[in-house]
């Protein structure tokens, strides 16, 4: 079994978010940056264990990013990851994010793509399905359990009020969602051992340029909360009723 | 410029968040929309409502195979001549609206949060704790609206329903099973949602949390250790790593806070929280709050519903 793993950088989950240059920039002064936890969790952990099961087979993982973003990529190899690919490109959106994975993945006979569900930075949830699309495969979005047997996949997600068991032939291409895998955290051979496992940088493909990010803004301060005291907790509801206006 | 609008009505209701699609596109398009879905839905007529003159409905089609609705988006779009197509930010439109952009060479507006200021749409980023403005560039777009966005329209009429006889090809991917886990309203629809944490002690200390859902209209959430030791069903779960939901009205009971929770919540118009440790980060984003035990407020506030239900 060949699986590609898509794997992003973003800011630690607890990272400060700030903009500079006028609000058009992620202020990253004094970031730590990460492996976006969907990919590394879920996507990256349950390839590894596919893989293991199988006892035969490879997971590749992909970033689209500058020389900035090696160390982040030297943790899935140290999770596991058997090699990685870096497409030399700064990522400015989803679809020119797809377009660079299809780009390298197209005659490469992947018979598993997996991605996040989402990067916890731009929270879009689209390059799975966007990749699925330019290569002509099957997608299932927000997948919690994936099993493989017999060139067949079986899928659950979780679905407004209940679990949709889903089934789909390889190849096929998922974004992972909580539930499929457990984290790994990597031990000191795998740390030793991901020095030394090829990462391979290819070069940009051309992409369509059809959006962008123009500027960021935070949300209004919140206003002071309002107390109440327990003995008297009953007012909570006629104060939602009668002045937030919301039950 | 023409617009329409992609929706999934397989329920036995039409969602609360197609209905919103709807009159987003109308509203884009500044006039009566064609609008597209899937399965048996019965009532599609009264999208008119929302601003749809025509809705085009697969009726074969009951599983969210990706390419085959994929590929009935796109013969209507072209049929219809449009370079816009409105979808929502959910499951249904998180597996169709991708690929519509990656075929149409299209600018994706991944969770819009309103109409667009020319064309520039915006958007939360940093999982609710930022926002972002996207300017879209291409001649195609798909825009994914986000639920709870805008108000649903109710000014127009009623629509012409069609069926639609085109071949959407083999599905590859198939429905082997659906697990329901009861009944109520689905978690992402919900308009009020209580919510309760490890607070709780216990998954026998539920029926408190479910009565006041029930008597405010609204759904139960919890937080991730409740899920994770399944005191309470995985798609309950709200949070970072869990659903994210913006309902008007957020009751949490017996959670912190942490920022993974918050990430989840924190777009709820008005957030109440319930905690006996005063120093609980939740209390910093809350509009209002009570510090004590829950299970003596529980009561009190399961009294006040009564009361507040039986006034109106």
């Amino acid at each position: 079994m060949k699986i590609l793993v898509l794997l992003s950088q973003v800011p630690d989950t607890t990272a400060r978010i700030a903009f500079t240059n006028g609000n058009t920039q992620f202020d990253a002064n004094g970031v730590t940056f990460i492996v976006n936890p969907y990919d590394e969790w879920y996507a990256l952990v349950r390839a590894l264990e596919l893989k293991e099961a199988a006892g035969a087979g490879s997971v590749t993982t992909i970033t689209v990013g500058g020389a900035d973003t090696e160390a982040t990529i030297r943790k899935g190899l140290a999770i596991g990851a058997d090699e990685a690919v870096r497409v030399d490109a700064q990522p400015t959106e989803a679809l020119q994010v797809a377009e660079q994975v299809a780009a390298y993945a197209k005659d490469k006979g992947f018979d598993l793509i997996i991605a996040g569900k989402e990067t916890i930075d731009h929270n879009g949830g689209q390059v799975g399905g966007m990749v699925a699309e330019l290569l002509d495969l099957p997608y299932i979005a927000l997948a919690s359990k994936l099993d493989v047997a017999a060139g067949k996949a079986t899928i659950e997600r979780d679905v407004p009020g209940g679990v949709e068991v889903l089934e789909a032939s390889l190849p096929l291409v998922l974004s992972a969602a909580k539930g499929m895998a457990e984290q790994r955290i990597p031990n000191m051979r795998g740390i030793m051992a991901a020095r030394t496992k090829p990462l391979t940088v290819v070069p940009a493909a051309a992409t369509d340029n059809v959006a962008a990010t123009t500027s960021f803004e935070l949300p209004p301060a919140k206003g002071a909360v309002k107390m109440i005291p327990a003995e008297d907790a009953g007012k909570l509801i006629e104060l939602l009723h009668s002045e937030a206006k919301v039950i | 410029m023409s617009t329409i609008v992609f929706i999934d009505t397989r329920g036995d209701k039409i969602p609360k968040a197609a209905q919103e699609a709807v009159t987003y596109a109308s509203k884009l398009a500044g006039g009566p929309v064609t609008a597209v879905t899937f399965g048996g839905a019965a009532g599609l007529e009264s999208l008119g409502a929302q601003g749809a003159a025509k809705v085009i409905v697969a009726r074969g089609v009951t599983a969210v195979d990706g390419q085959q609705l994929t590929k009935l988006v796109l013969d209507i779009a072209s049929k219809e001549g449009a370079n816009t197509i409105v979808c929502v930010q959910d499951g249904t439109g998180k597996a169709v609206a991708p690929r519509l952009a990656a075929k149409l060479k299209a600018g994706h507006v991944a969770g819009a949060l309103g109409l667009p200021d020319g064309d520039k749409f915006k958007r939360n980023v940093f999982s609710g704790k930022a926002q972002a403005w996207l300017q879209v560039t291409s001649a195609n777009k798909v825009i994914s609206l986000m639920p709870n966005s805008i108000p649903v329209g109710k000014d127009g009429g009623s629509a012409t329903v069609e069926e639609y006889s085109g071949d959407l090809g083999p599905a590859r991917i198939s429905v082997k099973e659906v697990r329901k886990a009861g009944a109520g309203i689905p978690l992402p629809e919900a308009e009020i949602v209580v919510s309760a944490g490890r607070g709780m002690k216990g998954p026998e200390n539920w029926a408190g949390i479910e009565e006041l859902a029930t008597l405010l209209g609204g759904a139960t959430a919890c937080s991730r250790p409740v899920a994770d030791m399944h005191w309470r069903p995985h798609h309950e779960h709200v949070g970072q790593t869990g659903v994210a939901i913006r309902p008007n009205c957020y009751i949490a009971i017996g959670i912190s806070g942490a920022i993974q929770h918050l990430a989840g919540v924190n777009q709820s118009k008005v957030i109440a929280v319930i905690n006996k440790d005063p120093e609980a980060p939740f209390f910093k984003a809350a509009d209002y709050g009570i510090v004590g035990d829950a299970f003596e407020i529980i009561p009190k506030l399961i009294e006040a519903a009564k009361k507040l239900n039986a006034e109106r």
